[in-house]
């Protein structure tokens, strides 16, 4: 594909017997909100990790915007512009939620080897980090320690950090992980925002967000891509039905 | 700029204070011992507060801190029993060989964390004080008298004590400015934020390794420049500068005065020597009492006495 962002070609990782990637191959184009869905266990996470640089790949090839990223360490990649947001929270709990975001916008601001301004007093620090805390509704608790902030505002603040390293692509993985219904719904709204305007990769296990957001989805089933295409061929597709959404649609039924 | 009358503020003015008049106090009462008494901790403060900076900034427990003290000691003593007594070569050297071992063990140990990376440290001082125990030239397991203490061409004279005192003093404040506005700056954020979450640091971009190393040799280097101060406070080196005990009271005081504030060091360092003299004209066995005393502030104060005193973090 000729405007492809991300390229994933044959990626395979086995964690002893265990088949967490099974040769996934998969490309997302510039601008397409990308889900991937799966039940747990599908190896979604690893997936994930993989692409940041947590976890290296046994096989296969990663390329960001042409280049191949495969080997290169997780700093590397954020800084041509592959952001992560993690499913377990990972935010520095003892800092203001403005002070989280403003070490994301500082670590693409150039070197940190500065050793006596006020790192707190720096505009082109603080305001690009207020800016990022606005799109995600946190605008009123930038001063917050985030120990003190809800879980859903954790969230939020997830993706703040995210969008503050000015990514090209993001990776979400379960953004809306045990929200309320009130809370998912602001954070669909955040993501159909940034839907168009940045390449996004999601990982989801909430269906109705999943069908509401994505452009196309790419079903994982114990490592393996079962299908992968347009919502409504996966709504259709009778393979995933049977592995997935029709176990799903009985829980809930 | 202002400085707002915070309670913070006033115990921090208030211990410089006291700091500042103890010469004067000392002349009055004839008391040349305790000129001597707060030298040592003044002294002993700098090494506090430059590991306060790895460990409670940056999160790096280092158990081997005292060897810097060793290091800018044995620099100071064998280049003055080689002839060579100008400060002005003696203290840079202190320093840079500080500088030097800081990145070889830094280079290592920061690769590990937890447990492995307090054991390397503790193995890299211990290999240290093993050498100096070799060094048969510099008096060995015995140590050395220093007969001529670092001479600065008549700028100022440290066998005068009061002078040799107000110097210190006059480091330990500029170290403690000097740390404060490097925790404050972006490098200071880039290593507090790999304390709180150094996995979170990698992802938003920070290659975190190279700014935990430079941070560790700065706390080396002032820790060394502490080594040398001390070498010509007592006149004399031995590798007991650096047993691993000494490395343990530098701990003891960072925890103690309350890590992750800059001055918390100063009142921990400050806390623990006095007690430990007072202690010691009442029985001989003050650890008894000093042990118990530490355990409670761990369990009931996390913020040290810094926090107790003034309660919150942060500073």
């Amino acid at each position: 594909m000729a405007d492809a962002l991300l390229e994933i070609e044959g990626v395979s990782k086995r964690f002893g017997g265990v088949i967490a990637s099974d040769a996934i191959s998969l490309t997302v184009p510039k601008g397409e909100l990308h889900a991937v869905i799966g039940p747990n266990g599908a190896g979604k996470t690893t997936l994930i990790a993989q692409l940041a640089g947590e976890i290296t790949p046994n096989a296969g090839r990663i390329r960001f915007d042409g280049l191949d990223v495969t080997a290169l360490p997780v700093d590397r990649r954020s800084q041509l512009g592959l952001a992560r947001s993690f499913q377990i929270t990972s935010l520095f709990l003892d800092f203001t939620a403005l002070d989280n975001v403003a070490l994301a916008v500082q670590a693409h601001a150039g070197h940190s080897f500065r050793f006596w301004r006020n790192a707190r007093r720096e505009p082109q620090l603080r305001d690009p980090a207020r800016a990022a805390l606005a799109r995600v509704g946190l605008a009123g608790r930038a001063d917050v320690i985030v120990s003190k902030l809800s879980h859903g505002e954790h969230r939020q603040l997830e993706i703040a950090m995210a969008l503050a390293t000015s990514p090209r692509m993001l990776l979400l993985d379960e953004p809306t992980a045990g929200m309320g219904p009130e809370e998912s719904a602001r954070m669909v709204k955040t993501l159909r925002e940034l839907k168009g305007e940045l390449t996004i990769l999601l990982i989801e296990h909430d269906m109705e967000a999943v069908f509401a957001l994505a452009d196309r989805i790419t079903v994982l089933v114990y490592g393996r891509i079962i299908a992968s295409g347009a919502p409504e061929a996966i709504r259709a597709n009778a393979e995933v039905r049977e592995a997935y959404l029709g176990e799903q649609e009985a829980a809930h039924g | 700029m202002s400085v707002p009358l915070t309670p913070r503020n006033a115990l921090v003015a208030g211990v410089i204070g006291i700091l500042a008049l103890v010469p004067i106090y000392a002349a009055a009462g004839g008391n040349t011992f305790m000129i001597s008494l707060f030298t040592r901790i003044v002294i002993l403060a700098i090494a506090a507060v430059s590991l306060n900076l790895i460990m409670g900034f940056g999160g790096m427990v280092s158990f081997g801190h005292a060897a810097y003290l060793g290091i800018g000691g044995y620099a100071v003593g064998i280049l003055a029993k080689e002839g060579v007594n100008s400060g002005f070569l003696q203290w840079p050297l202190a320093v840079a060989a500080s500088a030097l071992f800081a990145v070889t063990v830094g280079a290592l140990s920061l690769r590990t964390r937890g447990v492995y990376f307090i054991m390397i440290t503790l193995a890299f001082a211990q290999m240290v004080y093993y050498v100096a125990i070799g060094l048969d030239r510099y008096g060995g397991d015995d140590g050395m008298t220093i007969y001529k203490r670092s001479q600065f061409g008549g700028v100022i004279d440290l066998s005068n004590k009061t002078a040799f005192y107000y110097l210190c003093l006059a480091l330990l404040l500029a170290a403690i400015y000097l740390v404060w506005r490097l925790v404050h700056s972006r490098f200071g954020m880039v290593i507090q934020g790999a304390r709180s979450n150094e996995r979170r640091m990698r992802a938003i971009g920070f290659p975190t390794y190279r700014y935990k190393l430079l941070c560790f040799v700065f706390a080396g280097m002032l820790c060394g420049l502490a080594g040398a101060l001390l070498a010509n406070h007592t006149d004399f080196i031995s590798p007991a500068l650096m047993h691993w005990t000494r490395s343990g009271d530098l701990i003891v005081m960072a925890v103690l005065g309350g890590m992750g504030t800059v001055f918390g060091p100063v009142i921990g360092a400050l806390a623990l020597l006095v007690l430990e003299e007072a202690l010691s004209g009442i029985t001989q066995y003050s650890q008894i009492i000093l042990g118990p005393l530490f355990l409670l502030v761990v369990l009931f104060a996390r913020g040290g006495i810094d926090g107790l005193l003034v309660g919150g973090r942060h500073g």
